[in-house]
């Protein structure tokens, strides 16, 4: 966990990501993928806005295929993440790793990082990535929501009814998922270009090095 | 009760074996890139057990519906201004491809598990007292529109007829070689209409002459139009899309 990390010793290797972390991570990366790529082909059929995704990139081969993957895969999304949320705010995960979290520090690390200068602390996160991590969350959160809007538009009517009825949710739909898509974009980018970071998320164990810029 | 449950639904019924490839050529494009993508690395590269989970998956969460479904849970209702219109032709074929059922010589059949078997001819279900709803209907595709329908109750015509409340199913045989059904308590729930009617005047062809099942608790491809046979049962009868792979319960 963070606060361990920014204890240790220079050089001594420690766990960063805890196993329910990592294992709740990399079932999350399938169900995202499935609910994504199967929620494009869904869209397809009746296209919200002007431009379709093009077939190659989306899955289930048709609509009823895609169906059947998106009300599969919801059951591994909203019970691994869950599990996730409930483990978070009761291990202290979430305080310890997202908190604290000022705006002033958003604003001052995302100027630094547009500029060039990042700073890294294995473990450690920075204002910008806390807010990152804390929106994606409650992006999904609102996936969620939504989806049980354009799902149940009659059984869940109070609900949809906060999201605009059903016509509303589809919207609130779409667009929480192209954020959540962005994230994944810069999520991944920030992987390629500190490749250090992806390998703790598999083992848990990272070098943390004092060199790397302290908070 | 003793009744055959098994109705004469056969003869306009698509052929299993067609049915069967439609599902193999479905799996077969259903393993795009993005699931062999997904699929590699795993063992599960086996076409046929991701169909079985997925199936199976469909089957659960046709469980949950039900479970979720509250048969005094009304549909929200709309003012005639939010009316879309035109409101939008839908079904498996072209609107050039609509049935024209004969209004003179129509019969509703009806089969099963339902005591009185007696076929309705139009004037028959004219007479019955008639409600109309302004309601939204949802396709399965993702759009919907608010349309109005009148007909009667269809709790009351199934029990008018005799029909075992406590079996399963309900099922519908069209007129263009549709087929559906649907679950026990929706049949029954309040707004689940037998229509004669759209916005007021008689059904026409392409929204289903001579009638369609409204059910605003479901996803418009649950709504069968062109009626001409309707049967109880406690054998799952599918339906066309569902035949292929839409869940069944498909409730909203």
């Amino acid at each position: 966990m963070a606060n361990q990390a920014s204890a240790a010793a220079p050089g001594r290797k420690t766990v960063i990501h805890p196993l329910v972390v990592r294992i709740t991570h990399w079932i999350n990366v399938i169900a995202i993928a499935i609910m994504i790529l199967s929620g494009w082909r869904i869209y397809d059929a009746s296209p919200l806005f002007n431009f379709e995704f093009p077939p190659v990139i989306t899955l289930g081969g048709w609509l009823a295929g895609a169906l059947q993957w998106h009300f599969a895969a919801m059951w591994l999304l909203v019970l691994n993440g869950l599990f996730y949320v409930c483990y978070g705010f009761i291990s202290g995960h979430f305080k310890s790793s997202f908190l604290p979290l000022t705006l002033q520090s958003i604003w001052r690390e995302l100027k630094s990082a547009l500029q060039g200068r990042i700073s890294h602390e294995l473990g450690v996160y920075n204002a910008v990535q806390r807010a990152a991590y804390i929106g994606v969350i409650c992006m999904g959160v609102v996936l969620v929501l939504s989806g049980l809007s354009i799902w149940k538009p009659v059984q869940f009517q109070e609900l949809a009814g906060v999201m605009g009825g059903y016509e509303g949710a589809r919207i609130v739909h779409f667009v929480a998922m192209a954020l959540v898509v962005f994230f994944i974009v810069v999520h991944l980018t920030l992987v390629v270009l500190v490749p250090k970071t992806f390998w703790p998320m598999v083992s848990g164990h990272a070098e943390v090095h004092r060199k790397d810029k302290p908070k | 009760m003793n009744m055959p449950a098994k109705p004469d639904r056969d003869l306009v019924r698509p052929s299993r074996e067609i049915i069967k490839i439609e599902r193999r050529l479905f799996l077969k494009q259903s393993l795009s890139l993005g699931a062999l993508t997904l699929l590699s690395g795993c063992d599960i590269t086996d076409a046929d057990s991701v169909k079985k989970v997925l199936w199976g998956m469909s089957r659960w969460n046709d469980r949950v519906q039900a479970f979720l479904f509250n048969p005094n849970k009304l549909a929200p209702t709309f003012p005639e201004s939010a009316i879309t219109k035109p409101f939008p032709f839908n079904a498996y074929y072209s609107e050039a491809e609509v049935p024209h059922v004969d209004a003179a010589s129509y019969k509703l059949k009806l089969g099963g598990r339902i005591k009185d078997r007696t076929p309705w001819t139009l004037e028959q279900l004219y007479a019955l007292p008639q409600t109309s709803q302004i309601t939204r209907h949802v396709c399965v595709e993702g759009w919907s529109a608010i349309g109005k329908w009148g007909g009667v109750m269809f709790k009351n015509f199934l029990e008018r007829v005799g029909a075992d409340l406590s079996a399963k199913y309900v099922g519908f045989v069209c007129a263009d070689n549709y087929y559906t059904s649907i679950d026990m308590p929706t049949a029954l729930h309040p707004q689940t209409l037998l229509t004669f009617k759209f916005a007021d005047e008689i059904l026409p062809a392409k929204y289903g002459f001579p009638m369609k099942l409204r059910i605003p608790t479901k996803l418009g491809f649950k709504n069968p139009k062109h009626i001409m046979a309707i049967f109880v049962t406690n054998t799952y009868p599918g339906g066309y899309w569902e035949d292929m792979g839409y869940n069944w319960f498909s409730g909203s």
